[in-house]
């Protein structure tokens, strides 16, 4: 019997597990953003380089334009909706981490790894990290002090509100 | 995006993969076998890989493995590149993982997948050239073990229906004397000008390049000729050059002559960092 290209899969998005139907060749990007209304996750390059598709997976950040939905059925994924009120969301403000803001996303998913799993980062971690974002309006320096203020916090300022 | 349909399958072992393959190739279909997937994904949207199948082997316990015993280390093919970093079992291994792409690719982007790639720079296989490293390939004729050398040749040589498990290497090379320096064309993001690994090992310097031709590889001939010390350091160096494997490499990342003068320096700071500089021209 030919095997279907497409099929029901459930997807533990946020905390919650959502039933989705989808191709095998559907990216993890198109699912969260055209099947679960997810856009938070951006198509930039689609190509793996620019780093405005980054979510989670098992809290670690993953490009999503180049990870196929059904490989993540059993792993649990936080994309920036599943962020709220976080430390690194409100350092983003408080240093005017963005411009046009459609890097912003994904720079928050990867920088809020960074903090969860480099809690003692130093400036050679940050950069190996926040190179795999771009930001075309060039707001470098203000991301890594959002960024270099989180973690001259750590962990005094609560970051536990994310799934 | 993938533009053509595939089915998904994700086996619990080697032998399942292994048939899989088969009985989708009798089928008709074309299977690929799929590691972190970065590459197919990203050949497929530009039309420049097709299949009906994909076949998911991070799920494979071998092809996970992580493991130090008092003789070898095994890698396993499925390991992400971010995964050996962190583990670091290997320190020229992790100075090549940590120089492919990003830190987030990384996280995707496989040990065999970057040994069994099309893109040619594939500089994690660097370390294992010079360390005489061993293969451990499967197929349907069961599982074996061979040198890299006689199954990587400018790219990895399986036949259909077999793939890359793991990667074993003698444990002494880890603590070996090594370089690792990647040049690019502009900052600290991109494809290699040029790539040079290098191992010291019984007074003997070996080389490894990637991003001079379009393959990368180690050659006796350069390392005859790097080693010969009764020839002044020049001459030694002059003469590794004359031994590179053609073409070298002309493209928009650097000209064929730009990267022959970056390789050039390199060498020098290989023998002056890994102290084979004894000759009677001396280090000038």
């Amino acid at each position: 019997m030919e095997a279907s290209t497409k099929c029901e899969m459930q997807l533990l998005v946020n905390g919650e597990t959502k039933s989705v139907v989808a191709r095998h060749a559907d990216t993890l990007l198109f699912v969260l953003r055209n099947e679960l209304g997810l856009t938070g996750a951006k198509p930039g390059c689609l190509n793996g380089d620019c780093g405005a598709c980054t979510v989670l997976v098992d809290g670690i950040p993953i490009k999503s334009c180049m990870m196929l939905a059904i490989e993540t059925v059993g792993k649990a994924i936080t994309t920036s909706e599943g962020l709220h009120n976080t430390a690194i969301q409100r350092a983003f403000v408080e240093h005017f981490a963005f411009q046009c803001g459609y890097c912003t996303p994904g720079f928050i998913m990867n920088a809020f790894a960074l903090i969860e799993r480099h809690p003692d980062a130093d400036d050679r971690i940050i950069q190996e990290w926040l190179e795999s974002n771009i930001c075309r309006c060039t707001s470098y320096k203000e991301i890594e002090a959002a960024v270099k203020t989180v973690l001259a916090n750590h962990p005094s300022i609560p970051n536990d509100d994310h799934f | 995006m993938i533009p053509f349909e595939i089915t998904y399958h994700r086996p619990r072992s080697i032998a399942e993969a292994v048939r899989l393959f088969d009985t989708l190739q009798q089928q008709g279909k074309k299977p690929l076998y799929y590691g972190g997937g970065t590459e197919i994904i990203t050949l497929s949207r530009l039309h420049l890989v097709a299949a009906d199948a994909v076949i998911d082997i991070k799920h494979i316990p071998e092809c996970r493995a992580l493991e130090s015993n008092p003789h070898e280390l095994v890698l396993g093919a499925a390991l992400p590149l971010a995964a050996l970093e962190e583990a670091e079992p290997f320190p020229l291994l992790t100075k090549a993982a940590s120089e492919v792409a990003d830190r987030t690719a990384r996280n995707q982007i496989t040990l065999g997948g970057n040994i069994c790639g099309q893109f040619f720079y594939r500089e994690t296989v660097l370390p294992f050239l010079l360390s005489d490293s061993q293969a451990v390939i499967a197929g349907k004729d069961g599982v074996r073990q061979c040198s890299i050398h006689d199954v990587f040749q400018r790219h990895i040589r399986l036949k259909p229906g077999q793939f890359l498990v793991q990667m074993k290497v003698d444990r002494s090379y880890a603590s070996l004397p090594h370089f690792h320096r990647k040049r690019r064309k502009q900052g600290k993001v991109g494809y290699p000008l040029v790539t040079a690994a290098a191992i010291k090992k019984d007074g003997q310097i070996r080389v490894a390049l990637s991003g001079m031709c379009p393959f990368p590889f180690r050659s006796t001939e350069v390392e005859e000729r790097l080693n010969a010390r009764h020839l002044s350091l020049h001459d030694r160096i002059a003469g590794a050059i004359r031994a590179l494997p053609r073409p070298i490499l002309n493209d928009i990342e650097g000209s064929a002559a730009y990267r022959l003068f970056v390789l050039e320096q390199m060498l020098f700071d290989i023998i002056e960092e890994l102290g084979g500089e004894e000759t009677n021209g001396g280090l000038h």
